[in-house]
Protein backbone atom coordinates (compact mmCIF):
# COMPACT_ATOMS: atom_id res chain seq x y z
CA UNK A 1 0.00 0.00 0.00
CA UNK A 2 2.72 2.42 0.90
CA UNK A 3 4.98 2.73 -2.03
CA UNK A 4 7.17 5.42 -0.56
CA UNK A 5 9.68 4.38 2.01
CA UNK A 6 9.16 7.44 4.12
CA UNK A 7 5.98 8.55 5.71
CA UNK A 8 5.63 12.28 5.46
CA UNK A 9 4.27 14.01 8.50
CA UNK A 10 2.78 17.42 7.81
CA UNK A 11 0.35 19.78 9.40
CA UNK A 12 -3.09 20.25 7.91
CA UNK A 13 -4.48 20.89 5.29
CA UNK A 14 -3.90 17.42 3.89
CA UNK A 15 -6.24 17.49 0.93
CA UNK A 16 -4.94 19.93 -1.60
CA UNK A 17 -6.71 21.23 -4.63
CA UNK A 18 -5.16 20.89 -8.03
CA UNK A 19 -5.80 24.58 -8.61
CA UNK A 20 -2.47 26.35 -8.42
CA UNK A 21 -1.88 30.08 -8.55
CA UNK A 22 -0.49 29.64 -12.02
CA UNK A 23 -3.51 27.77 -13.30
CA UNK A 24 -5.85 30.27 -11.70
CA UNK A 25 -4.12 33.22 -13.35
CA UNK A 26 -4.34 31.64 -16.78
CA UNK A 27 -8.02 30.75 -16.35
CA UNK A 28 -8.78 34.37 -15.43
CA UNK A 29 -6.77 35.56 -18.42
CA UNK A 30 -8.74 33.20 -20.67
CA UNK A 31 -12.00 34.46 -19.21
CA UNK A 32 -10.95 37.94 -20.32
CA UNK A 33 -10.35 36.90 -23.93
CA UNK A 34 -13.92 37.63 -25.16
CA UNK A 35 -13.91 41.12 -23.68
CA UNK A 36 -10.41 41.86 -25.00
CA UNK A 37 -11.36 40.61 -28.45
CA UNK A 38 -14.42 42.85 -28.41
CA UNK A 39 -12.24 45.78 -27.39
CA UNK A 40 -9.90 45.17 -30.32
CA UNK A 41 -12.88 44.76 -32.66
CA UNK A 42 -14.57 47.98 -31.56
CA UNK A 43 -11.52 50.19 -31.12
CA UNK A 44 -9.25 48.79 -33.82
CA UNK A 45 -5.62 47.76 -33.94
CA UNK A 46 -4.56 50.55 -31.57
CA UNK A 47 -6.28 48.73 -28.71
CA UNK A 48 -4.25 45.60 -29.43
CA UNK A 49 -1.08 47.69 -29.21
CA UNK A 50 -2.13 49.08 -25.82
CA UNK A 51 -2.82 45.57 -24.54
CA UNK A 52 0.51 44.30 -25.85
CA UNK A 53 2.41 47.24 -24.37
CA UNK A 54 0.87 46.76 -20.92
CA UNK A 55 1.53 43.02 -20.87
CA UNK A 56 5.11 43.35 -22.09
CA UNK A 57 5.91 46.09 -19.60
CA UNK A 58 4.33 44.12 -16.73
CA UNK A 59 6.32 41.02 -17.60
CA UNK A 60 9.57 42.97 -17.94
CA UNK A 61 8.93 44.77 -14.64
CA UNK A 62 8.26 41.45 -12.93
CA UNK A 63 11.51 40.05 -14.32
CA UNK A 64 13.41 43.18 -13.32
CA UNK A 65 12.02 43.18 -9.77
CA UNK A 66 12.64 39.51 -9.12
CA UNK A 67 16.22 39.89 -10.36
CA UNK A 68 16.76 43.03 -8.33
CA UNK A 69 15.35 41.54 -5.14
CA UNK A 70 17.00 38.18 -5.79
CA UNK A 71 13.67 36.39 -5.50
CA UNK A 72 12.71 33.25 -7.39
CA UNK A 73 11.59 34.14 -10.91
CA UNK A 74 7.80 34.43 -10.91
CA UNK A 75 7.45 35.71 -14.43
CA UNK A 76 5.88 32.48 -15.61
CA UNK A 77 3.15 32.24 -12.97
CA UNK A 78 0.86 34.40 -15.07
CA UNK A 79 0.18 37.01 -12.42
CA UNK A 80 2.15 39.70 -14.21
CA UNK A 81 0.52 38.76 -17.50
CA UNK A 82 -2.92 39.06 -15.91
CA UNK A 83 -2.07 42.37 -14.26
CA UNK A 84 -0.90 43.75 -17.59
CA UNK A 85 -4.02 42.54 -19.36
CA UNK A 86 -6.37 43.91 -16.70
CA UNK A 87 -4.54 47.23 -16.72
CA UNK A 88 -4.82 47.50 -20.50
CA UNK A 89 -8.52 46.69 -20.39
CA UNK A 90 -9.21 49.69 -18.19
CA UNK A 91 -7.18 52.15 -20.26
CA UNK A 92 -8.50 54.27 -23.12
CA UNK A 93 -7.52 52.77 -26.49
CA UNK A 94 -5.74 55.90 -27.70
CA UNK A 95 -3.29 56.19 -24.80
CA UNK A 96 0.33 56.79 -25.91
CA UNK A 97 2.25 53.53 -25.63
CA UNK A 98 5.02 54.84 -23.38
CA UNK A 99 2.36 55.77 -20.85
CA UNK A 100 1.09 52.18 -21.03
CA UNK A 101 4.64 51.01 -20.30
CA UNK A 102 4.87 53.35 -17.33
CA UNK A 103 1.52 52.14 -16.03
CA UNK A 104 2.58 48.51 -16.25
CA UNK A 105 5.82 49.30 -14.48
CA UNK A 106 4.01 51.15 -11.71
CA UNK A 107 1.46 48.36 -11.29
CA UNK A 108 4.11 45.69 -10.86
CA UNK A 109 7.08 47.46 -9.32
CA UNK A 110 5.41 49.94 -7.00
CA UNK A 111 2.04 48.50 -6.08
CA UNK A 112 3.13 44.86 -5.97
CA UNK A 113 6.86 44.41 -5.36
CA UNK A 114 7.35 47.41 -3.10
CA UNK A 115 4.94 45.66 -0.75
CA UNK A 116 6.72 42.31 -1.02
CA UNK A 117 5.43 40.67 -4.18
CA UNK A 118 2.40 38.59 -5.06
CA UNK A 119 0.20 37.95 -2.04
CA UNK A 120 1.46 40.93 -0.05
CA UNK A 121 0.10 43.79 -2.10
CA UNK A 122 -2.54 45.94 -0.42
CA UNK A 123 -4.02 47.34 -3.59
CA UNK A 124 -5.05 45.63 -6.78
CA UNK A 125 -1.98 46.24 -8.96
CA UNK A 126 -3.88 46.79 -12.21
CA UNK A 127 -6.18 49.37 -10.63
CA UNK A 128 -3.30 51.05 -8.84
CA UNK A 129 -1.56 51.33 -12.21
CA UNK A 130 -4.66 52.90 -13.67
CA UNK A 131 -5.04 55.30 -10.77
CA UNK A 132 -1.40 56.32 -11.20
CA UNK A 133 -1.88 57.03 -14.89
CA UNK A 134 -5.08 58.92 -14.08
CA UNK A 135 -3.17 61.13 -11.67
CA UNK A 136 -0.23 61.56 -13.99
CA UNK A 137 -1.91 62.05 -17.37
CA UNK A 138 -5.47 63.09 -16.65
CA UNK A 139 -6.00 64.56 -20.11
CA UNK A 140 -4.81 61.52 -22.06
CA UNK A 141 -6.68 59.18 -19.76
CA UNK A 142 -10.01 60.82 -20.49
CA UNK A 143 -9.73 61.39 -24.23
CA UNK A 144 -11.75 58.64 -25.81
CA UNK A 145 -10.94 57.59 -29.31
CA UNK A 146 -13.68 57.50 -31.89
CA UNK A 147 -15.07 54.03 -32.34
CA UNK A 148 -13.84 52.23 -35.42
CA UNK A 149 -17.26 50.86 -36.32
CA UNK A 150 -19.36 53.70 -35.02
CA UNK A 151 -21.96 54.46 -37.70
CA UNK A 152 -21.73 58.26 -37.76
CA UNK A 153 -18.24 58.68 -36.39
CA UNK A 154 -19.44 60.68 -33.39
CA UNK A 155 -16.76 61.44 -30.85
CA UNK A 156 -17.27 58.65 -28.45
CA UNK A 157 -17.42 60.20 -25.02
CA UNK A 158 -18.47 57.51 -22.61
CA UNK A 159 -22.18 57.47 -21.77
CA UNK A 160 -21.35 58.12 -18.13
CA UNK A 161 -19.27 61.11 -19.18
CA UNK A 162 -22.09 62.46 -21.32
CA UNK A 163 -24.55 62.09 -18.49
CA UNK A 164 -22.25 63.79 -16.02
CA UNK A 165 -21.00 66.65 -18.17
CA UNK A 166 -23.95 67.44 -20.39
CA UNK A 167 -26.93 65.84 -18.75
CA UNK A 168 -29.59 63.34 -19.65
CA UNK A 169 -30.92 65.23 -22.67
CA UNK A 170 -27.70 65.22 -24.67
CA UNK A 171 -27.19 61.57 -23.80
CA UNK A 172 -30.55 60.89 -25.38
CA UNK A 173 -29.61 63.03 -28.37
CA UNK A 174 -26.69 60.70 -29.14
CA UNK A 175 -28.57 57.49 -28.43
CA UNK A 176 -32.12 58.04 -29.63
CA UNK A 177 -34.01 55.76 -27.30
CA UNK A 178 -33.53 53.93 -24.04
CA UNK A 179 -33.66 50.56 -25.70
CA UNK A 180 -31.02 51.54 -28.27
CA UNK A 181 -28.72 52.86 -25.55
CA UNK A 182 -29.16 49.72 -23.49
CA UNK A 183 -28.49 47.50 -26.48
CA UNK A 184 -25.31 49.40 -27.32
CA UNK A 185 -24.17 49.29 -23.72
CA UNK A 186 -24.89 45.59 -23.50
CA UNK A 187 -22.81 44.61 -26.51
CA UNK A 188 -20.19 47.25 -25.80
CA UNK A 189 -20.59 49.50 -28.80
CA UNK A 190 -19.92 52.70 -26.83
CA UNK A 191 -16.92 54.83 -25.97
CA UNK A 192 -14.86 53.79 -23.02
CA UNK A 193 -11.84 51.85 -21.91
CA UNK A 194 -10.75 48.91 -24.05
CA UNK A 195 -12.22 46.08 -22.06
CA UNK A 196 -14.93 47.63 -19.95
CA UNK A 197 -17.54 48.43 -22.55
CA UNK A 198 -19.02 45.06 -23.41
CA UNK A 199 -21.20 44.08 -20.47
CA UNK A 200 -22.37 40.89 -22.14
CA UNK A 201 -18.91 39.45 -22.75
CA UNK A 202 -17.72 40.44 -19.30
CA UNK A 203 -20.67 38.64 -17.75
CA UNK A 204 -19.76 35.56 -19.79
CA UNK A 205 -16.18 35.83 -18.50
CA UNK A 206 -17.47 36.28 -14.96
CA UNK A 207 -19.64 33.19 -15.28
CA UNK A 208 -16.59 31.22 -16.42
CA UNK A 209 -14.79 32.30 -13.26
CA UNK A 210 -17.77 31.36 -11.10
CA UNK A 211 -18.10 28.03 -12.86
CA UNK A 212 -14.38 27.29 -12.50
CA UNK A 213 -14.75 28.21 -8.82
CA UNK A 214 -12.04 30.83 -9.01
CA UNK A 215 -14.35 33.39 -7.48
CA UNK A 216 -17.41 33.01 -5.32
CA UNK A 217 -20.66 34.82 -5.97
CA UNK A 218 -20.47 37.03 -2.88
CA UNK A 219 -18.48 40.04 -4.08
CA UNK A 220 -19.98 40.42 -7.58
CA UNK A 221 -23.54 39.89 -6.39
CA UNK A 222 -23.36 42.23 -3.42
CA UNK A 223 -21.48 44.83 -5.49
CA UNK A 224 -23.93 44.77 -8.40
CA UNK A 225 -26.96 44.55 -6.14
CA UNK A 226 -25.86 47.57 -4.13
CA UNK A 227 -25.35 49.59 -7.30
CA UNK A 228 -28.77 48.47 -8.56
CA UNK A 229 -30.53 49.46 -5.34
CA UNK A 230 -28.89 52.89 -5.16
CA UNK A 231 -29.48 53.61 -8.82
CA UNK A 232 -33.12 52.56 -8.52
CA UNK A 233 -33.69 55.11 -5.77
CA UNK A 234 -31.91 57.85 -7.68
CA UNK A 235 -32.93 57.13 -11.25
CA UNK A 236 -35.72 54.58 -11.41
CA UNK A 237 -35.63 51.65 -13.81
CA UNK A 238 -33.60 53.61 -16.36
CA UNK A 239 -31.04 54.24 -13.62
CA UNK A 240 -30.70 50.56 -12.78
CA UNK A 241 -30.05 49.35 -16.30
CA UNK A 242 -27.91 52.32 -17.22
CA UNK A 243 -25.66 52.16 -14.18
CA UNK A 244 -25.30 48.39 -14.28
CA UNK A 245 -24.28 48.26 -17.92
CA UNK A 246 -22.15 51.37 -18.26
CA UNK A 247 -18.63 52.15 -17.15
CA UNK A 248 -16.34 49.61 -15.59
CA UNK A 249 -18.86 48.04 -13.24
CA UNK A 250 -18.92 44.58 -14.79
CA UNK A 251 -15.17 44.20 -15.20
CA UNK A 252 -14.75 45.70 -11.74
CA UNK A 253 -17.26 43.46 -10.03
CA UNK A 254 -16.14 40.21 -11.66
CA UNK A 255 -12.42 40.68 -12.27
CA UNK A 256 -11.05 43.46 -10.10
CA UNK A 257 -12.91 43.38 -6.80
CA UNK A 258 -12.61 39.60 -6.61
CA UNK A 259 -8.80 39.61 -6.61
CA UNK A 260 -8.09 37.05 -3.86
CA UNK A 261 -5.13 38.97 -2.45
CA UNK A 262 -6.83 42.29 -1.89
CA UNK A 263 -10.35 41.23 -0.92
CA UNK A 264 -11.63 39.61 2.30
CA UNK A 265 -11.50 35.84 2.77
CA UNK A 266 -14.76 35.10 4.54
CA UNK A 267 -18.09 35.20 2.74
CA UNK A 268 -19.49 37.65 5.27
CA UNK A 269 -16.53 39.93 4.71
CA UNK A 270 -16.90 39.61 0.96
CA UNK A 271 -20.53 40.71 1.14
CA UNK A 272 -19.52 43.78 3.13
CA UNK A 273 -16.65 44.44 0.71
CA UNK A 274 -18.94 44.24 -2.33
CA UNK A 275 -21.54 46.48 -0.75
CA UNK A 276 -18.87 49.03 0.16
CA UNK A 277 -17.59 49.02 -3.42
CA UNK A 278 -21.15 49.56 -4.66
CA UNK A 279 -21.84 52.46 -2.33
CA UNK A 280 -18.56 54.19 -3.15
CA UNK A 281 -18.99 53.65 -6.88
CA UNK A 282 -22.43 55.24 -6.87
CA UNK A 283 -21.31 58.02 -4.56
CA UNK A 284 -18.54 58.96 -6.99
CA UNK A 285 -20.77 58.59 -10.06
CA UNK A 286 -23.62 60.66 -8.66
CA UNK A 287 -21.92 63.14 -6.37
CA UNK A 288 -18.20 63.05 -7.15
CA UNK A 289 -16.10 64.97 -9.63
CA UNK A 290 -15.36 61.96 -11.84
CA UNK A 291 -17.89 60.35 -14.16
CA UNK A 292 -16.78 56.86 -13.16
CA UNK A 293 -15.94 55.55 -9.72
CA UNK A 294 -15.29 51.83 -10.00
CA UNK A 295 -11.51 52.11 -9.91
CA UNK A 296 -11.32 54.35 -6.87
CA UNK A 297 -14.14 52.52 -5.10
CA UNK A 298 -12.31 49.20 -5.30
CA UNK A 299 -8.98 50.74 -4.33
CA UNK A 300 -10.57 52.39 -1.31
CA UNK A 301 -12.22 49.16 -0.27
CA UNK A 302 -8.88 47.36 -0.75
CA UNK A 303 -7.45 49.62 1.90
CA UNK A 304 -10.12 48.66 4.45
CA UNK A 305 -9.92 44.94 3.67
CA UNK A 306 -7.78 44.18 6.77
CA UNK A 307 -10.40 45.91 8.92
CA UNK A 308 -13.23 43.92 7.31
CA UNK A 309 -11.28 40.72 7.86
CA UNK A 310 -10.89 41.57 11.49
CA UNK A 311 -14.59 42.08 12.08
CA UNK A 312 -15.80 39.20 9.94
CA UNK A 313 -13.57 36.53 11.42
CA UNK A 314 -15.42 33.24 11.68
CA UNK A 315 -15.91 32.02 15.21
CA UNK A 316 -13.62 29.18 16.18
CA UNK A 317 -15.76 26.23 17.21
CA UNK A 318 -15.81 25.74 20.94
CA UNK A 319 -13.67 28.76 21.67
CA UNK A 320 -16.43 30.70 23.39
CA UNK A 321 -18.13 33.90 22.47
CA UNK A 322 -15.02 35.83 21.58
CA UNK A 323 -13.22 33.03 19.81
CA UNK B 1 27.72 56.28 31.78
CA UNK B 2 25.48 58.02 29.33
CA UNK B 3 27.56 61.16 29.49
CA UNK B 4 30.79 59.25 28.94
CA UNK B 5 29.35 57.61 25.86
CA UNK B 6 28.26 60.98 24.53
CA UNK B 7 31.74 62.39 24.97
CA UNK B 8 33.21 59.50 23.03
CA UNK B 9 31.55 60.71 19.84
CA UNK B 10 34.13 62.82 18.03
CA UNK B 11 33.32 66.34 16.93
CA UNK B 12 33.35 65.29 13.31
CA UNK B 13 30.92 62.43 13.98
CA UNK B 14 28.60 64.94 15.62
CA UNK B 15 28.31 66.61 12.22
CA UNK B 16 28.27 63.57 9.96
CA UNK B 17 25.66 61.64 11.92
CA UNK B 18 23.04 63.90 10.41
CA UNK B 19 23.95 62.89 6.86
CA UNK B 20 22.97 59.24 6.78
CA UNK B 21 23.02 57.54 10.18
CA UNK B 22 20.51 59.92 11.74
CA UNK B 23 19.24 61.66 8.64
CA UNK B 24 16.26 63.67 9.87
CA UNK B 25 14.01 62.92 6.91
CA UNK B 26 14.81 59.38 5.92
CA UNK B 27 15.88 57.76 9.19
CA UNK B 28 14.32 59.81 11.99
CA UNK B 29 11.24 60.52 9.83
CA UNK B 30 10.98 64.02 11.25
CA UNK B 31 9.93 67.21 9.52
CA UNK B 32 7.91 65.32 6.94
CA UNK B 33 5.20 67.99 6.75
CA UNK B 34 7.32 70.67 5.05
CA UNK B 35 9.12 67.96 3.11
CA UNK B 36 5.90 66.68 1.60
CA UNK B 37 4.47 70.14 1.04
CA UNK B 38 7.24 72.11 -0.64
CA UNK B 39 9.48 69.51 -2.27
CA UNK B 40 7.97 69.83 -5.74
CA UNK B 41 10.42 72.51 -6.88
CA UNK B 42 14.16 72.69 -6.30
CA UNK B 43 13.85 76.43 -5.81
CA UNK B 44 11.46 75.86 -2.93
CA UNK B 45 13.85 73.35 -1.44
CA UNK B 46 16.62 75.96 -1.44
CA UNK B 47 14.39 78.52 0.24
CA UNK B 48 13.14 76.08 2.81
CA UNK B 49 16.58 74.58 3.36
CA UNK B 50 18.24 77.92 4.07
CA UNK B 51 15.46 79.16 6.34
CA UNK B 52 15.50 75.87 8.18
CA UNK B 53 19.27 75.84 8.53
CA UNK B 54 19.31 79.37 9.89
CA UNK B 55 16.57 78.72 12.45
CA UNK B 56 18.03 75.39 13.56
CA UNK B 57 21.50 76.81 14.03
CA UNK B 58 20.35 79.91 15.91
CA UNK B 59 17.89 78.09 18.12
CA UNK B 60 20.35 75.33 18.95
CA UNK B 61 22.97 77.90 19.97
CA UNK B 62 20.53 79.95 22.03
CA UNK B 63 18.96 77.00 23.76
CA UNK B 64 22.26 75.41 24.68
CA UNK B 65 23.37 78.77 26.09
CA UNK B 66 20.29 79.30 28.25
CA UNK B 67 19.63 75.65 29.13
CA UNK B 68 20.47 76.24 32.81
CA UNK B 69 18.04 79.15 33.02
CA UNK B 70 14.97 77.35 31.67
CA UNK B 71 12.80 75.63 34.30
CA UNK B 72 12.14 72.04 33.34
CA UNK B 73 8.34 72.35 33.60
CA UNK B 74 8.00 75.06 30.96
CA UNK B 75 10.84 74.09 28.66
CA UNK B 76 8.70 73.36 25.58
CA UNK B 77 6.99 76.80 25.58
CA UNK B 78 10.39 78.41 26.09
CA UNK B 79 11.86 76.49 23.16
CA UNK B 80 8.94 77.51 20.99
CA UNK B 81 9.32 81.17 21.86
CA UNK B 82 13.01 81.07 21.00
CA UNK B 83 12.38 79.20 17.76
CA UNK B 84 9.50 81.51 16.81
CA UNK B 85 11.75 84.54 17.23
CA UNK B 86 14.25 83.14 14.75
CA UNK B 87 11.52 82.04 12.37
CA UNK B 88 10.25 85.61 12.30
CA UNK B 89 13.77 86.83 11.53
CA UNK B 90 14.13 84.26 8.76
CA UNK B 91 10.72 85.14 7.35
CA UNK B 92 11.47 88.85 7.24
CA UNK B 93 14.88 88.22 5.68
CA UNK B 94 13.35 86.07 2.98
CA UNK B 95 10.65 88.63 2.31
CA UNK B 96 13.40 91.15 1.70
CA UNK B 97 15.83 88.98 -0.29
CA UNK B 98 13.65 86.54 -2.23
CA UNK B 99 10.10 87.92 -2.15
CA UNK B 100 8.63 85.65 -4.83
CA UNK B 101 9.85 82.44 -3.19
CA UNK B 102 8.59 83.72 0.13
CA UNK B 103 5.20 84.54 -1.32
CA UNK B 104 4.88 80.97 -2.51
CA UNK B 105 5.77 79.35 0.76
CA UNK B 106 5.34 81.80 3.61
CA UNK B 107 2.89 79.45 5.31
CA UNK B 108 5.46 76.69 5.46
CA UNK B 109 8.18 79.07 6.59
CA UNK B 110 5.98 80.09 9.50
CA UNK B 111 5.29 76.46 10.26
CA UNK B 112 9.01 75.94 10.94
CA UNK B 113 8.07 77.14 14.45
CA UNK B 114 6.57 73.76 15.22
CA UNK B 115 8.92 71.78 12.99
CA UNK B 116 9.66 68.57 14.82
CA UNK B 117 13.31 68.43 13.79
CA UNK B 118 14.09 71.81 15.33
CA UNK B 119 11.99 71.18 18.42
CA UNK B 120 13.37 67.66 18.61
CA UNK B 121 16.99 68.82 18.43
CA UNK B 122 16.24 71.46 21.06
CA UNK B 123 14.66 68.94 23.39
CA UNK B 124 16.94 65.98 22.75
CA UNK B 125 20.25 67.68 22.09
CA UNK B 126 20.74 71.39 22.56
CA UNK B 127 19.21 71.49 26.05
CA UNK B 128 21.64 68.81 27.23
CA UNK B 129 24.88 69.62 25.41
CA UNK B 130 27.34 72.49 25.24
CA UNK B 131 27.34 75.21 22.62
CA UNK B 132 30.01 73.75 20.37
CA UNK B 133 28.36 70.35 20.13
CA UNK B 134 24.97 72.01 19.57
CA UNK B 135 26.41 74.00 16.68
CA UNK B 136 27.93 70.87 15.14
CA UNK B 137 24.68 69.00 15.64
CA UNK B 138 22.73 71.79 13.97
CA UNK B 139 25.15 71.90 11.05
CA UNK B 140 24.92 68.13 10.54
CA UNK B 141 21.16 67.99 10.87
CA UNK B 142 20.74 71.08 8.72
CA UNK B 143 22.86 69.62 5.95
CA UNK B 144 21.08 66.27 6.25
CA UNK B 145 17.68 67.92 5.95
CA UNK B 146 18.82 70.23 3.18
CA UNK B 147 20.35 67.40 1.17
CA UNK B 148 17.28 65.22 1.63
CA UNK B 149 15.00 68.04 0.57
CA UNK B 150 17.19 68.75 -2.44
CA UNK B 151 17.20 65.10 -3.48
CA UNK B 152 13.43 64.71 -3.21
CA UNK B 153 12.66 67.97 -4.95
CA UNK B 154 15.15 67.26 -7.75
CA UNK B 155 13.49 63.91 -8.45
CA UNK B 156 10.03 65.43 -8.30
CA UNK B 157 10.78 68.50 -10.37
CA UNK B 158 12.60 66.55 -13.10
CA UNK B 159 9.87 63.91 -13.41
CA UNK B 160 6.89 66.15 -12.72
CA UNK B 161 7.82 69.33 -14.61
CA UNK B 162 10.70 68.10 -16.77
CA UNK B 163 12.87 70.92 -15.42
CA UNK B 164 15.62 71.45 -12.83
CA UNK B 165 15.68 74.87 -11.17
CA UNK B 166 13.63 76.09 -14.09
CA UNK B 167 16.00 74.76 -16.79
CA UNK B 168 14.28 72.34 -19.12
CA UNK B 169 15.94 68.94 -19.00
CA UNK B 170 13.30 66.82 -20.70
CA UNK B 171 12.10 68.04 -24.11
CA UNK B 172 8.74 69.77 -24.19
CA UNK B 173 6.99 67.17 -26.32
CA UNK B 174 7.44 64.39 -23.75
CA UNK B 175 4.66 64.87 -21.25
CA UNK B 176 5.92 65.04 -17.66
CA UNK B 177 4.38 62.72 -15.09
CA UNK B 178 2.13 65.25 -13.38
CA UNK B 179 1.38 63.02 -10.40
CA UNK B 180 4.97 63.46 -9.20
CA UNK B 181 4.39 67.11 -8.30
CA UNK B 182 1.18 66.26 -6.46
CA UNK B 183 1.03 64.79 -2.97
CA UNK B 184 1.19 61.11 -4.05
CA UNK B 185 4.46 61.80 -5.87
CA UNK B 186 5.98 63.09 -2.65
CA UNK B 187 4.98 59.92 -0.83
CA UNK B 188 6.34 57.67 -3.59
CA UNK B 189 9.66 59.50 -3.68
CA UNK B 190 10.11 59.62 0.08
CA UNK B 191 9.10 55.98 0.43
CA UNK B 192 11.63 54.76 -2.09
CA UNK B 193 14.41 56.99 -0.79
CA UNK B 194 13.68 55.75 2.74
CA UNK B 195 14.05 52.18 1.50
CA UNK B 196 17.32 53.15 -0.16
CA UNK B 197 18.66 54.72 3.04
CA UNK B 198 17.69 51.65 5.05
CA UNK B 199 19.48 49.52 2.50
CA UNK B 200 22.62 51.64 2.87
CA UNK B 201 22.37 51.38 6.65
CA UNK B 202 21.89 47.61 6.53
CA UNK B 203 24.85 47.18 4.19
CA UNK B 204 27.00 49.32 6.49
CA UNK B 205 25.88 47.36 9.53
CA UNK B 206 26.94 44.13 7.89
CA UNK B 207 30.36 45.48 7.03
CA UNK B 208 31.07 46.71 10.54
CA UNK B 209 29.98 43.41 12.05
Amino acid sequence: MLKDKHLTVTVSPHIKTALSTEKMMWIVSCALIPASAAGIYFFGFRAALVIAACIVSSLLSELFCTLLMKKPATIKDGSAFLTGLLLALCLPPGLPLWMCFLGGFFAIAVSKFAFGGLGFNIFNPALAGRAFLMGAFAKEMTSWKTLRVFPDGITAATPLNLLKEQGYDSLMKVYDSHSYLFKELFIGHVGGSIGETSAALLIIGGLILLFARIITWHIPVSYILTVAIISYFTGGTFGIIFHLLSGGLMIGAFFMATDPVTSPLTSKGQLVFGAGCGILTMLIRLRGGYPEGVCYAILLMNSVTPLIERYSKTRIFGAGKNG
Amino acid sequence: MDKEEKKNIGYLAEVTKGFIKENPIFILCLGLCPTLAISNLVENAFGMGFAFFFVLLCSNITISLVQKLIPDEVRIPCFIVIIAAFVTVAGLLMQWLIPDVYARMNLYINLIVVNCIILGRAEAFASKNNVLRSILDAVGMGIGFFAGLLLISAIREITGFGTFLGFRLIPQHIKPVAIMILAPGAFFTIGFLMALFNLIRMKKGKVSK
